[in-house]
C-alpha cells in the first residue's frame, strides 16, 4: 500500500539534499534482500504473481505428462501398458493437478500481478496475506506430489465416497488428495479475500464500478465464488478425514451416513468450481479483443453483469452432476433448468465478443489467435453443455467420453486457450520483451488442431459407449479408431505447448524491446513501465472512462499533459 | 497467415466431422435394435444436437468472416466506435431464451416415454413366470418382470425374485425374455457403481443404501453389453455386464436350468459343510 516506508536507497538522497524536501530519517530499516532471497521474502504482489506462473506452469507440465501417459495406454484396444491402479493414479492426478495446482492458481497468478495495476493501485490490500496465500497453494501441491514416493491417490478427482473411504482404499493417497485441497482451498480462500478487499478498496480516483476493466470484474466475481464454495469442500474433505481415521460415518451408509451427502456436498462445490476456472478467462478475452480489433469492447454493462448471472446461476446447478443417481424427477428437471439459463447469459457473452470484431480492424498477433480460437472452441462446449444438461439424455452421456470431450472443450478450449491468449499479450508487460510472433502463431496452430483432434473424436467415442475413466477396452468395443486418432492429436497439442514453453525462454532474453505500451492498450497497466517499477505508478491518472489509457494517448496526442493524482507520494520521484 | 490457413482448418474440421460419421451411430446414442426408451433418448438428442448445429454454424460463421472481412488493411476503413445496440442485445437474449423453451418443451414431451416403463409387448410370451408381478400400477397391463441389480466389486448380480432369499439369481449375464417390460431396482453392496448397457437406454447409479430404477424391453432375442460407469476401483473396466433377450419358451428353459443348478450347488454345499462338521 501507499503508507508503506520507501526503499531505503531513495530515504538516503532525499535526506542528502535537505532544504527543498522535508527531511525523513529512516531507522532500523532492513536491507532488502536479493536474488533468490528476494523471491523467498516477496510481498510484491508483481512477484508473487510471478511465482504463482511460474509454478503452476511446471504443473501444467505435469498434468500434461499424465495425460499423454494416459493416452498412450488408450490408443489401442486391449493395451497392457499400464497397470490399472497407475492408470487410475494418472486420472487422478491428472484430474486434481489440472484443477486445482494449474488452472485456478493460474487465473489467481495473473490477478495477482494484474489486478493493482489495472486499478492503478500500488500493491495488493494485504501484501502479506498475499505471499501466504502464494505459499500455501505450493505446500498443497508439494504434498500431492509426495505421495507418488508412497501411493499415489486413485479415487477420481472426485474421489466419491466410499470409494475414498479406508475400507476400500486404506493408503495415504487419498489423505495427500485431501491435505492437497485443503491447502490449495485456504490459499485461495484467502487470495480471494485479498482480492474483494483491494478490488473493493483501491481502485484508482474515478475508476467507478462503470469503469472498471473487465478482467478486473471477472475477478470480483471469481473471488467472491471462491469465498462461498471452498468452506463446503473444506469440510466436506473433513468430514472424509475422519470417516477415514477417526470411525465417523459421514459418508457410510452401514453407519447411517450416506455416500450421496458426498455428491452433493462435493458438486455444490465442484460447480462453481467450473466458473470460478472460466471467469477470469472470459475477463482475459474482454481484455483482448478489443486492443486488437481498435474498436470499444461491445455491451460492456452485458458483459459485467452477464458475469455475476453466470456466477449466481452457478451456484444452482450443482446436481446436474448427478442426474443418474436416485433423484426425484422434479429435482432433476429443476436442475436441468437452472443448467439451460447459464446458456443465456453465456450466449450473450460470445455474441458481445463477435460483436466486438465486427466492423473492427483486427490486427493478426498471437493473442489474437487464441481469442478467436477461445471464441470457436468454447462455443462448442457451450454446445454440448446444453445437450448434457436434457437430463434423460443425461443419463446416457454421463460418465462417457462424451462429459471427458465437453469439460476440455470448456476449460482447455475455453480457460486455457484465453490463458495462453494473456500469456502472448501480457509477457512484454511481466518481462518488457515481446514473444516471438512467429514461434507464437506455430504455437497456437499445433495447440488448435491437435485439441481439436484429440477431443472432437471422443464426442464419438463417449455416443458409441465408452465411459470414462476405464484402463483398457477389447477390441470388439469398436473404440480403436477413435482413441488412436485422439492420442495422435494429444502429441501434437503437447508440442504446441512446448513450443509456447521454448518462446517463453527464448523471448525472456532475446525477445524485442517492448516499450510501455506495446499493444495500445486500453488499460492502466500499459500507463507504468515494462517491467513496472517496484510501486508500479509514480503517478496516478485519473479515470475517466472505462478506457483510461485511450484517453491519456488522446491528450499526449494534443499536448496536454495527463491530469494526474499525487496523493500519497513516497518522497520526490521526478530524478529518480 | 490466418487467411491463408481458415479454409485449411475448415476442410480440417470438416474431415474431423465426416470421417466418423461414416461409421454408425458416430453423432448420435447407441440405440440400435434395444429399448424404446433407447430410441427416445436418441431422438431427443438428435433434436438438440440440430439446434446445438444451428447456433454451431452461426457463430462459427461470424466468427470467420469478422476475421477475413475486417482485418486491418492499410487505408481500410476506420474501426467502427460502437459501444453497444441494446435493440440487438436483448433480441439475441430473448432468442437465446426462446430456444431454450423449445429444447423444454421438447424434453417434457418425450420424458414420460423414457422415464415411465412401456408396456409389455401383447403377443409376448410369459408362460412359465411364476415371479411376473401383477397389478403395479407404474407399469401399463402389469404384465413386467421386476430384477433386483446388485454392484459389487467387480461384478453384477441379478436376483429374479426379491433380494435375499431368492433361489433364482445370476451373475454377470443377465437373461431376460423378449417383449417384455424389464424393471431393473438397482443398489450396491460396496461402492457406487453405473448400471449401463448402451443399447438399453441410459445409465441408473447403483449407490449403497439406496434404490435406483430403471427399464427396458427388448423386442428382437439377441446380446447387449455394457459395462460399469462409475469408477469403482482397480478394476472398475473389467465390471462387465451382458444382457441377453431370449424368446419366451428358451428363456423359461433357462429358468429351469438356472433353478436347478442353484439348488444341486446349494444341495451339495450343505453335505459339504455337514461332512466337514461332522470330522
Amino acid at each position: 500500500m501507499a503508507t508503506a516506508a520507501p526503499p531505503p536507497s531513495t530515504a538516503a538522497p532525499a535526506a542528502a539534499t535537505g532544504a527543498a524536501n522535508p527531511e525523513i530519517v529512516m531507522r532500523g530499516i532492513k536491507e532488502r534482500p536479493t536474488g533468490w532471497l528476494s523471491w523467498l521474502t516477496t510481498t510484491d504482489h508483481k512477484k508473487i504473481g510471478i511465482l504463482y506462473l511460474v509454478t503452476t506452469f511446471v504443473f501444467f507440465l505435469i498434468g500434461g505428462v499424465e495425460a499423454l501417459l494416459m493416452r498412450l495406454q488408450l490408443a489401442q484396444p486391449d493395451s497392457t501398458l499400464l497397470e490399472p491402479r497407475t492408470y487410475n493414479s494418472l486420472l487422478t492426478m491428472h484430474g486434481s493437478t489440472m484443477i486445482f495446482l494449474f488452472v485456478v492458481p493460474v487465473l489467481a497468478g495473473f490477478a495477482n500481478y494484474l489486478v493493482p495495476l489495472m486499478i492503478g493501485a500500488r500493491d495488493m490490500a494485504f501484501p502479506r496475506l498475499n505471499a501466504l496465500s502464494y505459499w500455501l497453494f505450493l505446500f498443497g501441491g508439494i504434498a500431492f506430489y509426495f505421495s507418488i514416493f508412497f501411493t499415489p491417490p486413485s479415487g477420481g478427482w472426485t474421489s466419491y465416497a466410499p470409494l475414498s473411504d479406508d475400507a476400500f482404499l486404506p493408503d495415504g493417497g487419498i489423505d495427500a488428495w485431501i491435505f492437497m485441497i485443503h491447502l490449495t482451498g485456504l490459499s485461495s480462500l484467502v487470495g480471494a479475500i485479498n482480492f474483494t478487499a483491494t478490488i473493493h478498496n483501491m481502485r484508482a480516483r474515478g475508476m467507478s464500478w462503470g469503469r472498471m476493466p473487465l478482467f478486473v470484474w471477472t475477478v470480483l466475481i471469481y473471488s467472491y465464488l471462491l469465498i462461498i464454495a471452498l468452506p463446503v469442500i473444506a469440510a466436506a474433505v473433513t468430514m472424509l478425514l475422519t470417516d477415514r481415521h477417526f470411525n465417523t460415518a459421514f459418508f457410510d451408509n452401514t453407519g447411517g451416513g450416506d455416500p450421496m451427502l458426498w455428491q452433493h456436498l462435493f458438486w455444490f462445490f465442484g460447480h462453481p468450481e467450473v466458473y470460478i476456472m472460466v471467469l477470469p478467462a472470459f475477463g482475459m478475452i474482454s481484455e483482448i479483443l478489443p486492443v486488437f480489433s481498435r474498436k470499444p469492447i461491445f455491451g460492456y454493462k452485458a458483459i459485467a453483469a452477464s458475469t455475476v448471472a453466470i456466477a449466481f446461476l452457478g451456484l444452482l446447478v450443482w446436481a446436474h452432476h448427478m442426474f443418474a443417481t436416485p433423484t426425484a424427477t422434479v429435482v432433476l428437471a429443476f436442475f436441468m433448468l437452472s443448467s439451460f439459463a447459464i446458456a443465456v447469459p453465456t450466449g450473450i457473452k460470445i455474441f458481445n465478443w463477435l460483436a466486438t470484431l465486427w466492423r473492427g480492424s483486427i490486427i493478426f498477433k498471437t493473442p489474437l489467435y487464441f481469442a478467436a480460437g477461445f471464441l470457436s472452441t468454447f462455443v462448442i462446449g457451450g454446445i454440448s453443455g446444453v445437450i448434457l444438461a436434457i437430463f434423460p439424455v443425461d443419463w446416457y452421456l454421463t460418465d462417457t467420453y462424451f462429459v471427458v470431450a465437453h469439460l476440455h472443450y470448456v476449460l482447455f478450449g475455453g480457460s486455457v486457450f484465453a490463458i495462453f491468449g494473456g500469456i502472448y499479450y501480457w509477457f512484454p508487460k511481466f518481462t518488457g520483451r515481446l514473444m516471438n510472433e512467429r514461434i507464437g502463431k506455430t504455437s497456437f496452430w499445433l495447440m488448435f488442431v491437435g485439441f481439436n483432434m484429440t477431443f472432437l473424436i471422443q464426442h464419438s467415442a463417449g455416443l458409441d459407449g465408452m465411459p470414462r475413466r476405464i484402463y483398457w477396452y477389447p477390441e470388439s468395443a469398436g473404440w480403436g479408431t477413435y482413441n488412436m486418432i485422439s492420442t495422435i492429436g494429444s502429441f501434437i497439442l503437447g508440442i504446441g505447448v512446448l513450443v509456447t514453453l521454448v518462446n517463453v525462454v527464448y523471448s525472456v532474453k532475446m525477445g524485442q524491446r517492448a516499450g510501455n505500451d506495446p499493444w495500445k492498450g486500453n488499460t492502466l497497466e500499459w500507463f507504468t513501465q515494462s517491467p513496472p517499477p517496484e510501486n508500479n505508478f509514480d503517478i496516478i491518472p485519473r479515470v475517466r472512462s472505462v478506457e483510461p489509457m485511450k484517453d491519456i494517448r488522446r491528450e499526449v496526442a494534443r499536448g496536454t499533459p495527463p491530469a494526474a493524482e499525487t496523493v500519497a507520494q513516497p518522497v520526490t520521484t521526478g530524478s529518480t | 497467415m490466418f487467411r491463408r490457413a481458415a479454409p485449411l482448418l475448415g476442410a480440417l474440421l470438416v474431415l474431423l466431422v465426416m470421417a466418423p460419421s461414416a461409421l454408425a451411430d458416430a453423432l448420435s446414442p447407441d440405440s440400435g435394435s434395444g429399448s424404446p426408451n433407447a430410441k427416445d433418448i436418441d431422438f431427443l438428442y438428435k433434436i438438440a444436437l440440430a439446434l446445438g448445429i444451428v447456433i454451431f454454424l452461426l457463430v462459427q460463421g461470424v466468427l470467420i468472416y469478422s476475421l477475413i472481412k475486417f482485418r486491418a488493411r492499410r487505408g481500410g476503413p476506420e474501426p467502427a466506435q460502437i459501444r453497444g445496440n441494446t435493440t440487438l442485445e436483448v433480441s439475441w437474449t430473448i432468442g437465446a431464451a426462446l430456444l431454450l423453451v423449445v429444447l423444454t418443451t421438447v424434453t417434457f414431451i418425450y420424458l414420460g416415454n423414457i422415464e415411465n416403463p412401456q408396456a409389455s409387448k401383447p403377443n409376448a410370451q410369459i408362460a412359465g413366470l411364476q415371479f411376473a408381478a401383477v397389478g403395479q400400477a407404474s407399469v401399463p397391463q402389469g404384465k413386467h418382470i421386476t430384477i433386483h441389480v446388485n454392484g459389487q466389486q467387480y461384478l453384477w448380480r441379478y436376483d429374479y425374485n426379491g433380494q435375499g432369499a431368492s433361489q433364482l439369481f445370476s451373475y454377470h449375464d443377465l437373461y431376460v425374455p423378449v417383449g417384455i417390460t424389464v424393471v431393473l431396482r438397482i443398489t450396491s453392496s460396496d461402492v457406487a457403481h453405473s448400471w449401463w448397457i448402451p443399447d438399453l437406454g441410459g445409465k441408473a447409479d447403483a449407490i449403497p443404501g439406496h434404490t435406483n430404477d430403471t427399464w427396458f424391453r427388448i423386442d428382437q432375442p439377441g446380446e447387449y453389453v455394457g459395462e460399469c460407469a462409475e469408477l469403482c476401483g482397480e478394476n472398475h473396466a473389467d465390471m462387465r455386464a451382458r444382457v441377453i433377450a431370449l424368446p419366451g419358451d428358451q428363456f423359461a428353459a433357462w429358468q429351469a436350468r438356472q433353478s436347478a443348478d442353484i439348488k444341486k450347488a446349494q444341495a451339495y454345499l450343505s453335505l459339504q459343510r455337514k461332512v466337514r462338521g461332522e470330522n
